[in-house]
């Protein structure tokens, strides 16, 4: 029998780095102290007071000690840009356990810049390298990509649907002062920019960015004692499947975002309805379009009429990507933190482009290349 | 283009030789489980499905289907002079996919319909490396 954890834990802290986008003069690890020591100012907690660290990219070690910390529940999850979602779940049992008291999840990431950052690399005798890189696999843009075209063929979906999704987020972006690309685009703005790898053109890829996130999680008892008002955990989920995009099972829905959607609902008790705000992390248009289907919001092969409709953008019923996304905002490459921080704004109505009365939102993230998944639902009502 | 860097070449490892030493001999070998009664792909020792370790080595047919792809404007290092060039994942007619080249066909949409029928054209890499590519079945065959 399942424990019941819903509303036990809450966020008290969060907080994204200073400035967002080109950072040259900030090492990645430093990215990740700016984050940590923002979202305990955010708080208002002491830093001796944080006995939980969880990090990916870089160690959780290494972010306990540039801290000053030591904790005594460490988290080094890392399957990709949704691991924050998976400390966070991982946090919550944690917590309730009383394994720690309070839990530290940073994210720091010199995207673009690549200042104290390792060079990318590939073994040739991993799976990866022995069975994708031969072919001239180049990273996100050449593998998370392949699906599409079996999606299109499956039900139709067009190339102007996908446009869509990057039209809908940028009007998102044009409310947000911190979003990185705020100049509204159209359709053919974005069928004309230059094609990546179609049917992908530049306009409906993510950016390339630094910078950094952090969220600090207690009990909700504790929670209450702190200055902002507490967002609490109604449910997670998390999943994998493909170690390589060659081998995801079905081309057209990924089992890891339903494996990860699946339990986020059934542990929050909640139906799809009573979900006010999306967060569904943007590494390209299709990205959501997957999530949005596999989370049950729309049917299999819906997304790119819902998108196309502008149902996600400003004015839309169902409000997706509200600070500009990946596609707009910020894209450091593990961007699923930011999709969590936009959450807890919109929640605590701290939001550049605040929606009225949002009580539950959902963000939701893939790492890899939809290898692995991670969702988390909020809400701010106890 | 100025740069000659080297492809990126697979490095076989003792689960996967039988099938780089296929390709090298131009055939497609594809690991089989006998207790489950099917192939797939990539190699490992232990059945994906029912963690059987009774594998052999089957040689396919070397035809299949295209199943998804894209055509990368943006090459990897190495591949630059083969840019745009289309990245798939062939539906093999033994059960499973993997991810290839579809070569011989110029690389625009309208050549590279879903579900179109391919077969395995073997392109040597290196003298110790032979890398299985795909190209369409040609519909007039005079052989």
């Amino acid at each position: 029998m399942a424990i019941d954890l819903r509303k036990k834990v809450a966020i008290i802290g969060a907080a994204e780095t200073d400035r967002l986008g080109i950072i040259p003069d900030m090492s990645e690890i430093e990215l990740h102290a700016q984050a940590a020591r923002n979202a305990i100012l955010d708080a208002g907690i002491s830093k001796d007071q944080i006995d939980g660290i969880a990090s990916a990219g870089q160690s959780p070690v290494a972010v306990a000690d540039i801290l000053g910390i030591v904790p005594q529940y460490v988290d080094g999850t890392s399957v990709g840009g949704c691991s924050f979602m998976l400390h966070v779940a991982h946090a919550v049992a944690a917590l309730v356990a009383g394994y720690c008291n309070f839990v530290l999840i940073t994210h720091g990431e010199s995207g673009r810049s690549r200042v104290g950052k390792g060079p990318w690399s590939s073994t040739p005798a991993s799976i990866q390298g022995q069975f994708e890189a031969p072919y001239g696999t180049a990273g996100a843009p050449t593998q998370f990509t392949v699906p599409i075209v079996r999606h299109m063929k499956t039900f139709g979906t067009t190339e102007e649907q996908l446009a869509a999704v990057a039209v809908a987020t940028r009007r998102w972006a044009a409310l947000n002062p911190r979003a990185m690309f705020r100049d509204p685009i159209t359709i053919e703005d974005v069928l004309n920019s230059r094609l990546i790898a179609w049917p992908l053109h530049l306009l409906e890829c993510c950016l390339v960015t630094d910078g950094g996130g952090a969220l600090i999680l207690t009990t909700a008892e504790k929670a209450r004692d702190f200055r902002k008002p507490p967002v609490y955990i109604l449910g997670t989920g998390e999943g994998c499947e493909n170690v390589m995009i060659s081998t995801m099972h079905d081309f057209t829905e990924s089992r890891s975002f339903k494996r990860a959607a699946d339990r986020a609902f059934r542990l929050a008790g909640i139906e799809r309805k009573d979900v006010d705000h999306l967060m569904l992390y943007d590494a390209f248009v299709h990205t959501p379009m997957y999530a949005l289907e596999a989370l049950g919001f729309v049917k299999p092969g819906e997304s790119g009429p819902f998108f196309a409709e502008m149902r996600s953008a400003p004015g839309g019923d169902l409000p997706i990507n509200t600070n500009g996304g990946g596609l707009s905002y910020t894209h450091t490459g593990m961007y699923g933190m930011f999709a969590l921080q936009e959450s807890v704004r919109q929640l605590r109505g701290e939001a550049a482009a605040q929606l009225p009365n949002v009580k539950i939102s959902l963000a939701h993230g893939p790492g890899g290349m939809f290898s692995a998944s991670g969702t988390v639902i909020m809400t701010n009502q106890l | 283009m100025t740069t000659t860097r080297p492809k990126p070449l697979p490095r076989p490892t003792p689960e996967t030789a039988p099938f780089w030493e296929g390709c090298k001999q131009r055939e497609l070998r594809l690991p089989f489980c006998t207790v489950c009664q099917r192939y797939f792909f990539y190699p490992r020792r232990y059945c994906p499905t029912c963690l059987s370790d009774a594998i052999t080595w089957r040689k396919a047919s070397g035809r299949g289907t295209l199943h998804t792809y894209i055509i990368n404007h943006r090459p990897a290092p190495g591949f630059e002079q083969d840019a745009p060039y289309v990245i798939a994942i062939v539906q093999l007619d033994e059960g499973p996919r993997l991810m290839t080249n579809i070569i011989n066909v110029e690389p625009q949409p309208e050549n590279l319909i879903p579900d179109m029928p391919v077969e395995v054209v073997f392109e040597d890499a290196s003298a110790e490396i032979t890398l299985p590519k795909f190209q369409p079945v040609r519909t007039e065959r005079n052989d």
